[in-house]
């Protein structure tokens, strides 16, 4: 009987392609595919880091400062961003409300469910999501008009997609126990949601929701590009109008929105957490 | 309560349905600066304005000529968000090597130095400011300098995902067990060393499958990213819009929704694949 070698036996590092090698293949075509895009944009941004484009760069950002901070324009700028929050706090409230009913169809809660709206719902539910809030709201305006009801119709619509599907997993996952334990003593499918499994995911749904609510006020200060108000509407009428230190302050207070609603969020989450 | 039997009342009403009062009192004022106004949807004229663009969705435009249009758009939304991410990822590496604090030699032995502690904070905040400002608002700043186009819409891409991908990598990062780079580093191996042979083998699969769901992430973006005229499938949409080319609209929509289900398949096999 031979004794195995003291060392491990030499070997070549394996080679950097080889067909047999899925995840090769897969970055093969992730190369590909950079490389054809930037064929195809033909973007120029050689003309981009010239001295010329990096003056003008310049130029443009300078004329933001000074921000213009006079009282009514301010105070303008003040409705504007709470017309925002509240866009995307009420956008957030509806879709966890629409989220939570279209979430029911869509997760099969326990083994004998026969869950037959499951496929039906969750394709619905992806529908919403797939589409951004931004398209909602160019196709919403055509139905609710201007303004930032059509921006909280949109953020709405596109968030119970996504808070749906997330609510959806959370039912599935929840622990059977409580909600079986209700249903042998013969508790009805309502009571049985609402004293079993609700009260046992409801710290992670709203969890998910909040976490929603930031990216929503990220995407209601938006909102007004196309016309559906807040902040986004000024910035756009400001900056098409070339008034750039009135553009600096709506920008400066997007920023601090969203700061200010990150941070909420952040504590809120922290207090459902412990 | 007396009619119902004990056993059916519910002990915690009180304060079920005072919360339920407290939370309709905080909404009143957000329903007034929405100016929430559902009943205008079923008024006569608007209903009627909504009934004539919905029923010019059916058919769905199908001429070739618009089919070649939509073909071109599709691509050039890929293409402008994978460029994009690229450039972010030219961002986001080494501002990612600068903020990590599992890379700080000083920090091995208690607290990091001072001028370290200063750049990596620094670091951090221009991520965060880059993570900030909405993809739209870098989009519209870039076409009043570079003029409409794709090159707008790609560095847009660029600032706002390098920023996020740079602050999510130095987390994933931080996040693992440090002893692998600690030892690497105590025994004289450089930052760079430490990160190649030390924090990337243990956290490549998590940074590239959050690298692939931000690419996903990153076509709807410029999809929306065509609304302020950085041209594929968005520039597509706002035209048919302000048309009311119904059918136009109905056949983007479905393009669209294909287009984010097949990049949400693709990112899940290739996660599965190099996880």
């Amino acid at each position: 009987m031979r004794t195995p070698a003291a060392n491990r036996p030499y070997r070549l590092p394996p080679p950097l392609f080889d067909a047999r090698c899925r995840a090769c293949w897969w970055v093969a075509g992730v190369l590909a595919l950079v490389v054809a895009s930037f064929v195809s944009l033909d973007l120029q941004l050689g003309a981009f880091f010239s001295g010329a484009a990096l003056s003008s760069m310049g130029r443009f950002l300078a004329e933001f400062v000074p921000p213009d901070f006079s009282g009514p324009f301010v105070r303008s700028v003040a409705v504007a961003a709470w017309e925002t929050l509240a866009m995307s706090a009420l956008g957030t409230v509806l879709a966890a409300a629409a989220g939570l009913l279209l979430a029911l169809p869509a997760s099969r809660r326990h083994a004998g469910d026969p869950a037959h709206g499951r496929a039906p719902a969750r394709l619905l539910l992806n529908t919403l999501r797939a589409v951004p809030e931004l398209v909602w709201a160019a196709l919403l305006l055509i139905a609710a008009g201007l303004g930032p009801f059509a921006g909280t119709l949109a953020l709405a619509v596109h968030t119970t997609g996504v808070l749906g599907r997330l609510f959806a997993e959370a039912l599935e996952n929840a622990a059977p126990g409580p909600a079986d334990a209700l249903r042998a003593q013969g508790g009805g499918t309502v009571p049985v949601f609402l004293y079993a499994t609700l009260p046992q995911v409801l710290p992670q749904l709203m969890s998910y929701a909040l976490y929603r609510w930031e990216n929503n006020i990220r995407a209601a200060a938006v909102l007004g590009v196309v016309g559906a108000g807040g902040l986004g509407q000024m910035l756009s009428f400001h900056m098409g109008l070339f008034q750039m230190h009135k553009t600096a302050t709506v920008l400066i207070a997007m920023l601090l929105l969203v700061a200010l609603v990150d941070l909420v969020s952040f504590a809120w989450r922290r207090g459902l957490m412990r | 309560m007396n009619g119902v039997r004990p056993a059916q009342r519910d002990p915690a009403w009180t304060g079920r349905v005072g919360l339920l009062l407290t939370a309709a009192v905080l909404l009143w004022p957000l329903l007034v600066a929405t100016e929430f106004k559902p009943w205008l949807l079923l008024d006569a004229d608007a209903a009627r304005v909504t009934g004539h663009f919905l029923a010019s969705f059916l058919p769905p435009a199908m001429s070739p000529e618009f089919l070649w249009l939509v073909a071109a758009g599709t691509w050039r939304t890929v293409a402008m968000a994978t460029a994009g991410i690229t450039l972010g990822l030219l961002l986001a590496v080494p501002l990612t090597l600068v903020a990590t604090r599992a890379l700080s030699v000083s920090a091995l032995s208690g607290r990091m130095a001072a001028l370290p502690l200063v750049v990596r904070q620094a670091a951090r905040g221009l991520l965060i400011v880059l993570r900030s400002v909405p993809e739209l608002v870098w989009a519209l700043v870039f076409v009043r300098v570079v003029g409409l186009g794709p090159a707008a819409g790609v560095l847009a891409i660029a600032l706002t995902y390098g920023g996020m991908l740079g602050k999510v990598y130095a987390e994933i990062l931080e996040s693992g067990d440090a002893q692998v780079t600690q030892t690497l580093l105590r025994n004289g191996a450089s930052r760079l060393q430490a990160f190649t042979y030390g924090l990337l083998p243990q956290n490549a699969a998590e940074l590239t499958s959050y690298t692939v769901y931000r690419w996903e992430c990153a076509i709807r973006s410029s999809v929306v990213l065509g609304f302020v005229g950085a041209g594929g499938l968005g520039q597509l949409m706002d035209g048919s819009m302000k048309m009311f080319a119904g059918g136009e609209v109905l056949t983007l929509l479905l393009v669209f929704v294909a287009l984010v289900a097949l990049a949400d398949r693709l990112s899940a096999a290739l996660r599965r694949a190099l996880g």
